[in-house]
C-alpha cells in the first residue's frame, strides 16, 4: 500500500454510552458525552487545524490554533479543550478565526528555522501543514528578534536525534512520555520564551531516564525528534502493516519503506495489542534483520570440525534428507526428532511438526516454550481446561488491583508495561511478588500496595498461603465456586489449603514473607471488584513452576476472579510466538489445538488428511532428547530458529548432547552457538520476510507481511516441505495462506480463521470459531474450557537445588528492556549502547562480605560451572540472591545454570542456582556481535574427541 | 547434583521421584496411579521402558511410589 496516514482526530475518544448532539459548520453530530469539539468536528470530517494536539495525547491546549467561535459564548475557545455540550453551535471557519490562526502560526514561524526543502520531515511536518492550512503567507516580525535558532542538537541516542532549534515547545513529546510511556523522563524546563524540552535535568537523551520506546518521536509535530535512519535515508513512501517479532505483545507496526528499504518502524495505532505505542526493540531495534553477520546461502560439512561449505538449496536438502534417512535405517525410526521456534511464524512451526510426525514418522517435537512457558500450558489446562491466558491486555483497564508474580513488564514487556502503569496511575493498587525489587516496585506516580519479596523457589509457598488466608478469612466467592466450579475438588482444596502448614505464619520461615504483609495482600486481592495476575518466567521456571501455575488458577478462581473484564490469570508470554508455536502442535505429546497424540479422534483428523499414521505415544522432550543424545539413541536433529548452546541450562551438558549427534541441522538466520555443533545449515528468514501469523501472550493471531523478498529466495516453510518431501513425505503448500487454511481445517480453536478473514478484521483471539466468529477477547466467561474449574491442591516440594557452605548465595536470571533473550537480533543493533555486556547484581552487604567492589569481575560458580561477569551493587536484590541476564554468549549465564527442572514439564530452573561469588582478576570477555564461540566450541569438541573424558567448561573462559 | 555430568538412568530417577514428590500428599496408591498416569502422558515409550529396566536390574534411588507406579504402566 502507499504510505498509511493514520487519521488523527485531535483527541483521545470517550467511552460511554450517553452522547450529545450539537451542530459544528452546520453539520449535525452526535458524539459521546464528553467529546471534544475538535474530535466532533474530525468525525463530521472537519479538521481543525491544530499542533498541541493528537487523539493519543489529553487535551492540552497550549498551541492556541484550534480556536473556534461558539454561538452564545465569549471568546474563541480551545476546540480540544472545550467539551461538546447540547445544543451546542459551533464555527471552525470564520475570518475572525482565520485572522487569529495566521497570527499564532506567524509566531511559530517567526522562531523556526525556513529550511523545510532540507529537513528531514519534509512532507511529514505538522507545522508545514498547518502553515498551509492557515494560508500563512508572510511573517510581519521577520527573523532577526531572539530566537532558539542557535538551540543545539543532542544526538546522544542512536535512534533518533533531538534538534532544539526547530522545536514549539508543545509538549507532545513531554506528554508522550508521561501519559503513553509512563517514564515521566521529559519535562520542560525554564518559563516562557526560556521554556525548552529536557531530558531529565538538563541531560542528554541518553544519560537520563529515557528508554528510547520512541514514544516523543511519534508524538513530534515537527523534526525536532526525528528517526535518524529518516534523516539518512529520507521520507518513506509506503507501508505494510506487519507484527513486531520480539516479545510475547506481539505490536503492530506499520513498517514504512522507500523502495524495498525499510525506513522505521512506527506503532500502529489500529494494534489491538499496542494501540499504537512501542518499545526500544520493535521501534528501533530491526536492523538485525539486515546484518552483515545474516547467512544467506544453505551449507554443509561432513563434521563439525570441516570447513563449511556453500551449497545449492537442493543439495543441502538432498544432504540433510539422506543423511536422516540413515540414520533412522541403522538406529531406527525415533533416533531423529527437531525443535520448532517461538520466533517463527505459526505457518513455519506447523510445518515443522507436520514433517517430524508425518515424515520422521515420531513424535519426537518439542519447542523453545519447554524451557520457558510449558508449566503455563499444563497448569492452566489442568484447572481452566485451556493452555491459555484468560484475558486481553486491555482488561487490565478494568483491574482494581493487579498482581505481578515473577516478571518484570518494564523490561520484559514493555508495551503492556505503559498500559499498566497508566492503571495504577488512575488508582488500581499493585502488588507484587518478586525476589527483585523490580522497578514496578516504585517509579515515577506508581508505588506497589505490597511488595512481598520472597526468596527465590518459595512461590507455591507464598500462593499457598495467599489462599489459605482466602479460605480461613471467609472470602471465598461462594457464588462463583458453586456455580463455575467442581464442587469435590474444591471441597479437596479447601481442606489442604486451610492446612496450618498453608498459614502465612508457618511459611513466613520458608519465602521470607513478614505474615502480615502477605495476609493484607490477600485480602486486598480477594475483596477487589476485579483482581488480576500478570506472571512470567520467574513463575515457570522453577522446579515446581507448574503447581505454582495451578496454585495461581486455584486462587483466582476461589476469588472469583475469572470470566471477565479486568480479572484472570495472564502469563506474559517471553517470545512473540510462544502462544502460537504451543498452539500449532509443538509439544511431543500434543498435536496441534492441544490434543494428546494418544486421542485417536484427534489423530484421526490429521491422519486422514496427511495421509499417514501417526504414534500414539509421546515423544521426547528436549531435555529428553539431550539425555538420549548422550545415551546414544537419538542421532539426528533439527533445530529451527532457536539457540539451544546458549539458552539452554546447563550448556556444558547441551553442548556435549550436540556434539554427539551424528547430524544436526540448524534453520537460522544466524551463524549462532547452536550452529557450532551443526552439518547443516539452513538460513532462514527475518520476520521482514516472513508471510504468515504470529499469536501473541493474549491469544491474538497478527499477521506478519513480507515487506521485502526471502533474502535466501526461499520462505522457511518451503525449505521445510522440501525436506520433508526428501525424505520420502510429499509437502507442499502454494504459500502461507494455504498453510494456515490446514491449521483451520484441523484445529477446533482456529475453525474461522484465515488470512483473508485476518486481513479483514486486523487481528483474532482465538477462539475463533463458528460460535465466535470474531474471536474470544475473554475465557471463560460463561463457563471454562473444561466444563467446570478443577481445583488441584498444590503441596509446596522444595527444590533440590540447596544453598551451602560452598554455594551460599542463589543466582536468578532475568532479561533487560533494551536486549532479547539469547541477544542473536539485538546484539547486532544499536541497543549494545544500552547494555553492552551482562551484569551480575549483588546485594552491598553481600559484596562488602567478599570484597567486591562496584563495576570489578567477579567469578560466579556453580556446581555445574562457573563464569565470571563485571558486579554492578544494588540494593534492589535481597542478601543472598544475586541476578544476571543471559543476553551475551561470553557471559555464559547458563554455564552455572543446572539441569534441575519442573516436575511436570522439565521447564529449566534457571531462577534457582546455588552459587558463590568471589573478585576475580579475570577479565570478563565482551562479544557485542557474536562470539567466537563457534571456533571456540569446535576447539572444546576436538579436545573431547582426542580422548578428554570430560568436557572442559569453555563456555565461560574460551568465548 | 554432582558437577560431572549425571548417568541417563540418573536422570530418569531424579526425574521420576521429583513427579513422585509432587503427588506426595495423597496416600501411595493414588500417588502411584497418579504418577504413572503422568509418565503415560508425558514420557516417551523409550523412557519408560528404559525406567522399567532399571528398575529390574534393582532400581537404586528410586522411591517407593514411583517404583509402584512403574508396575502400574502399560
Amino acid at each position: 500500500m502507499s504510505l498509511l496516514k493514520e487519521p488523527d482526530l485531535g483527541t483521545p475518544a470517550v467511552a460511554g454510552e450517553a452522547t450529545v448532539d450539537v451542530c459544528i459548520d452546520g453539520i449535525a453530530v452526535s458524539v459521546a458525552a464528553g467529546t471534544s469539539v475538535m474530535r466532533a468536528a474530525a468525525e463530521a470530517g472537519i479538521n481543525i487545524p491544530k499542533l498541541c494536539a493528537t487523539d493519543t495525547l489529553n487535551a492540552f491546549g497550549s498551541c492556541r490554533l484550534c480556536l473556534v467561535e461558539v454561538d452564545g459564548r465569549p471568546g474563541t475557545p480551545a476546540s480540544c479543550t472545550t467539551h461538546c455540550a447540547p445544543g451546542m453551535q459551533v464555527s471552525t471557519q470564520t475570518p475572525r478565526l482565520e485572522k487569529l490562526r495566521r497570527g499564532v502560526m506567524e509566531l511559530y514561524i517567526s522562531d523556526h528555522p525556513l529550511d523545510c526543502l532540507t529537513c528531514p520531515a519534509n512532507g511529514d511536518c505538522e507545522l508545514q501543514d498547518m502553515a498551509g492550512a492557515v494560508g500563512l503567507r508572510e511573517v510581519r516580525y521577520g527573523f532577526d528578534g531572539e530566537n532558539h535558532l542557535d538551540a543545539p542538537t543532542d544526538d546522544s541516542n542512536p535512534y533518533f536525534s533531538f534538534d532544539a532549534s526547530k522545536c514549539i515547545a508543545c509538549s507532545r513529546c513531554v506528554r508522550a512520555c508521561d501519559e503513553v510511556q509512563g517514564t515521566f523522563a521529559l519535562t520542560i524546563a525554564g518559563r516562557g520564551f526560556d521554556s525548552k524540552v529536557s531530558a531529565g535535568a538538563g541531560e542528554s537523551f541518553m544519560q537520563s531516564e529515557c528508554v528510547s520506546c520512541g514514544a516523543c518521536v511519534q508524538a513530534c509535530p515537527t523534526s525536532t525528534l526525528q528517526e535518524k535512519t529518516v534523516i539518512q535515508l529520507g521520507v518513506p513512501q509506503r507501508t505494510v502493516l506487519t507484527t513486531c517479532a520480539y516479545c510475547g505483545v506481539g505490536c503492530s507496526f506499520k513498517a514504512e519503506l522507500r523502495g524495498d528499504e525499510v525506513v522505521r518502524m512506527v506503532p500502529y495505532k489500529d494494534g489491538g495489542a499496542n494501540e499504537g505505542h512501542s518499545c526500544v526493540k520493535g521501534r528501533f531495534a530491526w536492523g538485525y534483520a539486515t546484518h552483515k553477520d545474516r547467512q544467506l546461502s544453505p551449507m554443509i560439512r561432513e563434521r563439525i570440525t570441516d570447513e563449511w561449505r556453500p551449497v545449492s538449496w537442493d543439495e543441502a536438502i538432498t544432504y540433510a534428507a539422506d543423511r536422516l534417512k540413515a540414520i533412522q535405517a541403522e538406529y531406527g525410526r525415533n533416533s531423529i526428532g527437531g525443535i520448532t521456534s517461538s520466533r517463527c511464524t505459526n505457518e513455519e512451526v506447523f510445518v515443522v511438526q507436520k514433517m517430524i510426525r508425518a515424515a520422521f514418522g515420531n513424535n519426537n517435537v518439542d519447542t523453545c516454550a519447554r524451557v520457558c512457558h510449558s508449566p503455563t500450558g499444563y497448569g492452566l489446562k489442568q484447572t481452566f481446561g485451556t493452555s491459555a491466558g484468560t484475558q486481553d491486555f486491555k482488561s487490565v483497564e478494568q483491574a482494581d488491583v493487579i498482581v505481578v508474580i515473577g516478571a518484570n513488564p518494564t523490561d520484559g514487556h514493555p508495551v503492556f508495561a505503559s498500559r499498566m502503569k497508566r492503571r495504577l496511575r488512575e488508582g488500581a493498587q499493585l502488588v507484587v511478588i518478586d525476589p527483585r525489587r523490580i522497578d514496578l516496585v516504585r517509579s515515577p506516580h506508581v508505588e506497589a500496595t505490597h511488595f512481598l519479596q520472597l526468596s527465590p523457589g518459595t512461590n507455591v509457598a507464598v500462593v499457598n498461603a495467599l489462599a489459605h488466608v482466602v479460605v480461613t478469612e471467609g472470602l471465598v466467592d461462594r457464588a462463583f465456586v458453586a456455580e463455575r466450579c467442581e464442587a469435590d475438588s474444591f471441597a479437596q482444596w479447601e481442606s489442604f489449603i486451610a492446612e496450618p502448614q498453608n498459614s502465612p505464619e508457618a511459611t513466613e520461615s520458608i519465602t521470607g514473607v513478614p505474615a502480615a504483609a502477605l495476609r493484607a495482600a490477600a485480602r486486598l486481592y480477594a475483596i477487589a471488584t476485579n483482581a488480576a495476575i500478570y506472571y512470567g518466567l520467574g513463575v515457570t521456571e522453577h522446579s515446581q513452576g507448574s503447581t505454582m501455575v495451578m496454585g495461581m488458577a486455584n486462587l483466582a478462581m476461589a476469588t472469583g476472579n475469572i470470566g471477565r473484564d479486568g480479572v484472570g490469570v495472564n502469563p506474559l508470554r517471553g517470545q512473540n510466538n510462544v502462544q502460537g508455536s504451543c498452539d500449532m502442535g509443538s509439544f511431543p505429546h500434543e498435536l496441534p489445538g492441544y490434543r494428546h497424540v494418544s486421542d485417536d479422534s484427534a489423530r484421526a483428523v490429521f491422519e486422514d488428511l496427511w495421509g499417514t499414521l501417526l504414534d500414539a505415544d509421546p515423544g521426547l522432550r528436549i531435555p529428553n532428547m539431550f539425555d538420549a543424545a548422550l545415551a546414544g539413541t537419538y542421532r539426528g536433529m533439527y533445530v529451527q530458529g532457536e539457540d539451544i548452546a546458549q539458552s539452554d541450562p546447563n550448556v556444558k551438558h547441551v553442548k556435549a548432547a550436540l556434539a554427539s549427534l551424528d547430524l544436526l541441522i540448524v534453520q537460522d538466520l544466524f551463524l549462532n552457538e547452536t550452529a557450532a555443533f551443526a552439518h547443516v545449515f539452513l538460513p532462514g528468514t527475518s520476520f521482514l520476510e516472513k508471510d504468515g501469523t504470529f499469536t501473541n501472550a493474549e491469544r491474538r493471531i497478527n499477521r506478519v507481511r513480507p515487506v521485502m523478498a526471502p533474502k535466501t529466495g526461499k520462505q522457511e516453510w518451503q525449505v521445510t516441505c522440501e525436506l520433508a518431501t526428501a525424505m520420502g513425505y510429499p509437502m507442499d503448500y502454494v504459500n502461507g495462506a494455504a498453510i494456515m487454511d490446514e491449521i483451520a481445517a484441523t484445529t477446533p480453536t482456529f475453525a474461522r480463521v484465515s488470512f483473508a478473514r485476518l486481513d479483514e478484521a486486523g487481528s483474532l483471539q482465538w477462539p475463533v470459531t463458528e460460535a465466535a466468529p470474531d474471536g474470544t477477547p475473554i475465557m471463560h466467561v460463561d463457563g471454562f474450557v473444561r466444563g467446570k474449574g478443577h481445583f488441584v491442591d498444590t503441596p509446596f516440594v522444595p527444590t533440590d537445588e540447596r544453598t551451602s557452605r560452598k554455594f551460599p548465595l542463589i543466582l536468578t536470571t532475568g532479561r533487560i528492556l533494551s536486549q532479547y533473550n539469547v541477544g542473536a537480533q539485538t546484539r547486532r543493533t544499536a541497543n549494545v549502547e544500552w547494555h553492552g555486556e551482562d551484569i551480575l547484581e549483588i546485594h552491598p552487604h553481600d559484596a562488602e562480605e567478599r570484597g567486591i567492589v562496584d563495576g570489578s569481575a567477579v567469578s560466579i560458580t556453580s556446581r555445574v560451572g562457573e563464569t565470571v561477569l563485571r558486579a554492578r551493587i544494588a540494593d534492589r536484590m535481597p542478601q543472598g540472591v544475586v541476578y544476571t541476564t543471559f543476553h551475551y554468549p561470553s557471559s555464559g549465564a547458563n554455564v552455572v545454570t543446572t539441569e534441575f527442572s519442573d516436575w511436570a514439564t522439565n521447564c529449566p530452573e534457571y531462577k534457582v542456582t546455588a552459587v558463590q561469588v568471589a573478585p576475580t582478576s579475570q577479565l570478563p570477555v565482551g562479544d557485542a556481535v557474536a562470539s567466537g564461540g563457534a571456533m571456540a566450541a569446535i576447539a572444546e569438541l576436538a579436545a573431547a574427541q582426542a580422548g578428554a573424558t570430560a568436557l572442559t567448561n569453555a563456555g565461560a573462559t574460551a568465548q | 547434583m554432582s558437577g560431572a555430568h549425571e548417568t541417563d538412568d540418573a536422570a530418569l530417577v531424579r526425574m521420576v521421584n521429583q513427579i513422585a514428590k509432587n503427588f506426595g500428599h495423597h496416600n501411595a496408591d493414588v500417588a502411584a496411579a497418579e504418577v504413572a498416569k503422568h509418565l503415560g502422558q508425558f514420557w516417551a515409550p523409550a523412557m519408560r521402558l528404559q525406567l522399567e529396566r532399571y528398575i529390574d536390574a534393582g532400581g537404586s534411588g528410586v522411591d517407593p511410589v514411583p517404583l509402584q507406579a512403574v508396575g502400574l504402566l502399560v
